[in-house]
């Protein structure tokens, strides 16, 4: 067995090792959880948790595009705004690595002193439509974040609004305007204004696209990606578009009912999966030719997904997975760790991934 | 066939909405055909008149929206074709082809079941507004109905209401409601849009196989190209109210002739195409209906346009073939336009 055991904290050593250059990370986020309380009667006594995310790992390497994949209700949305604190966690370290190279743990910070890294992390919403305010002006939304901070006023603050709009490719023109008069690519360009003026390093872009016409949404994707080589930027990408994240990804993080499956460079992960959940994710989407019609392997999931609040024992996939074995997989004390393959550069939650040949994109056709 | 009329005809169809502000052309002289046991895509982006098309199919068309001209033939059996323009939306002839004859699956699954009634309740409802049939036989056919889309254990589903169920199973619930009564054709209107991606291929391959087993028709509105090209036989691309382009499914992925369809196609990511690599796009933003541009509609965004041509005259609707046409002054070589060049048959 070339195979060895370890949690993603030893795996992300291995990753060090492997590539030093690259491998140092800006945000390293331990063991994060985030229990939302299920409550019920008159007297809303808890009875349950929802475990949105169930002890995650995971770093992100300064200037890589994380992407965050999975099924609506997996957890990744909660990951990504529980990363910017958006949403408190409930136990874990969000470890940052700031600017003058000392880490901090985030999540162990008050609200008074979190504030200065608030600044360097910032996070984009996905519906251009309701996280604008409809009565502030453009100024006045993306001059927000700026008055709040304390650090700019004045003719200042208008210049580096007039800056940054002009940045993402809106007319300083529009300064005085309301949401209402602009498109949703429009608006997702003000949301990505109000996101970076305050110089970030690290944004959280959740479902940036999802929201978009077809011909707009190249358009955002190509500002992105624009932005990252001209701010030096850190995205985590949060998206259930999987041929938007192969884009715009270097690696790829898969989750399933709040924990991660998967983690892989994109070109690995969608070549050659080591989970199968990624494996059926892969399958699902459609190809945009007709020629690839019925080619490759067709997996099909059963709808329902587990309850998050009481997850299955053992692995939480075996319920849907077709390459489940009783006795083996829906055991409790043999819960996958997150497994790093023989190269080192991935890891799968699996306990049977390297007896499975699971088929990733591409392997059916040479392509148009 | 080429001998059999088509089910569904619809020929320069225009239904504008009368807004304060203006006059909105949301479906601006559309016409095309759905023939029997095909499935005809619809697709286009947001604002392009695809779903008032669709509504105006059913009568469903919301005030101040008017149907102002145009035919809709609709031809489910031997015999001569109605006319549905012509129909009362309100009437009864209209009232028993709107869920018996043509029947619709919406977008939202979770939003168009009431959470009031029992999943059972609204659909033997549609079985007895449209079937003869007694309590207890309609109930037998809903358990049967549910079974045909999947549903397990569809006895106790048919007591259980629609927040119970995942949106995936909602789905399943509508295509059940709509094909209660055996109609000829299933008009869905992005059905897969709210759903992740697992369960839209599952909705996708049920379509299939319902289609493939009872030989329907399926006019089918989306505005991913992805699920164009899973399903369609026959795409109809359409641009602020207008068709620009028609053809086979093949034809039009690989040989599109319209700059829009070009462009739109350029502008999607292809898996497997390998990451870091940057998309076409396509300048501009979708224009609000209501100020659409003079001309060709499309011109303000086009990398081909004709200065002092596309932005004055509107395009000429250049025939190709039998389902074969393009709206672009592009392929107006004389020669084309209403001529018999066909390439509907197999391309190498």
């Amino acid at each position: 067995m070339t195979t060895m055991n370890h949690d993603i904290s030893g795996a992300s050593g291995v990753e060090a090792g492997a590539d030093e250059e690259t491998a140092t990370p800006i945000l390293d986020v331990r063991g994060l959880t985030v229990h939302f309380p299920i409550k019920k009667g008159f007297l809303s006594r808890t009875v349950g948790h929802v475990r949105a995310v169930d002890g995650i790992d995971l770093s992100v390497r300064a200037g890589e595009t994380l992407g965050i994949v999975g099924e609506s209700g997996c957890g990744k949305t909660t990951l990504g705004r529980s990363v910017a604190r958006v949403i408190e966690p409930t136990a874990g370290q969000i470890v940052y690595r700031d600017t003058a190279g000392r880490n901090v743990d985030l999540a162990e910070l008050n609200a008074r002193r979190l504030r200065p890294y608030q600044r360097q992390i910032r996070v984009v919403f996905q519906d251009p439509f309701s996280s604008l305010n409809p009565r502030m002006t453009l100024r006045q939304i993306v001059g927000e974040p700026l008055r709040t901070s304390g650090t700019v006023t004045g003719s200042e603050l208008d210049d580096r609004v007039a800056s940054m709009l002009e940045r993402v490719g809106l007319s300083p023109k529009y300064m005085n305007r309301y949401p209402h008069a602009f498109s949703g690519g429009e608006r997702q360009r003000v949301n990505i204004a109000r996101a970076l003026v305050l110089g970030p390093r690290v944004v959280i872009a959740d479902e940036p696209v999802s929201a978009l016409d077809v011909s707009v949404r190249a358009q955002i994707l190509n500002l992105l990606r624009d932005l990252q080589e001209e701010l030096k930027l850190t995205y985590l990408f949060v998206s259930h578009d999987l041929s938007v994240v192969e884009n715009i990804c270097d690696r790829v993080a898969v989750m399933y009912l709040g924990k991660i499956v998967e983690v892989a460079g994109t070109a690995d992960l969608y070549a050659q999966p080591r989970h199968p959940y990624t494996e059926a994710l892969l399958s699902a989407v459609p190809r945009p030719d007709p020629r690839l019609r019925g080619a490759g392997r067709r997996i099909r999931l059963a709808d329902d997904l587990p309850d998050p609040a009481n997850p299955p024992p053992g692995c939480y996939f075996h319920t849907r997975c077709p390459y489940a074995v009783p006795g083996v997989c829906d055991v409790a004390e043999r819960a996958p760790l997150l497994t790093s393959s023989g190269s080192g550069h991935r890891v799968a939650a699996c306990v049977r991934s390297d007896e499975l040949g699971l088929a990733g994109v591409g392997s059916e056709v040479g392509g148009p | 066939m080429s001998h059999d009329e088509p089910l569904l005809a619809i020929d320069g169809l225009k239904t504008h909405f009368f807004t304060r502000e203006g006059t909105v052309r949301a479906v601006d002289g559309v016409s095309l055909t759905v023939p029997r046991g095909k499935t005809v895509c619809v697709v286009g982006e947001s604002g392009c008149g695809k779903s008032v098309t669709a509504r105006s199919v059913l009568g469903l068309v919301d005030e101040p929206g008017r149907i102002i001209d145009g035919r809709i033939a609709w031809q489910p059996g031997a015999g001569e074709p109605v006319d549905l323009t012509t129909l009362d939306p309100k009437g009864e002839r209209m009232r028993r082809i709107r869920g018996g004859e043509i029947s619709m699956v919406f977008q939202e699954p979770m939003a168009s079941l009431s959470p009031m009634y029992t999943i059972g309740d609204q659909l033997i409802e549609t079985i007895r507004l449209h079937l003869p049939l007694g309590k207890e036989e309609a109930r037998d056919r809903a358990v049967e109905q549910l079974r045909r889309v999947g549903i397990p254990r569809p006895e106790e589903r048919l007591d259980a209401y629609s927040f119970q169920l995942s949106g995936g199973m909602c789905q399943r619930v509508m295509i059940a409601i709509a094909l209660a009564a055996d109609p000829a054709l299933l008009i869905a209107d992005e059905p897969t849009t709210a759903l992740d991606v697992t369960t839209q291929a599952r909705i996708i391959d049920l379509l299939r196989d319902l289609q493939a087993e009872t030989g329907m028709s399926v006019l089918f509105i989306t505005h991913d190209l992805g699920v164009v090209a899973e399903i369609a036989d026959e795409v109809v691309v359409m641009y602020l109210g207008t068709v620009v382009e028609r053809g086979g499914v093949d034809e039009i992925f690989h040989d599109p002739k319209h700059p829009y369809t070009n462009a739109l196609l350029g502008s999607i990511p292809r898996m497997g195409a390998g990451a870091g690599r940057r998309l076409a796009t396509i300048r501009g933003n979708v224009p609000h209906p209501s100020d659409r541009p003079a001309g060709c509609p499309f011109h303000p965004r086009c990398d081909a346009a004709i200065g002092g041509v596309c932005d004055v005259s509107d395009p000429p609707h250049i025939v190709f073939g039998e389902a074969r046409s393009v709206r672009c002054v592009l392929h107006d070589d004389g020669a084309a336009v209403g001529g018999d060049f066909r390439v509907d048959g197999e391309r190498a």
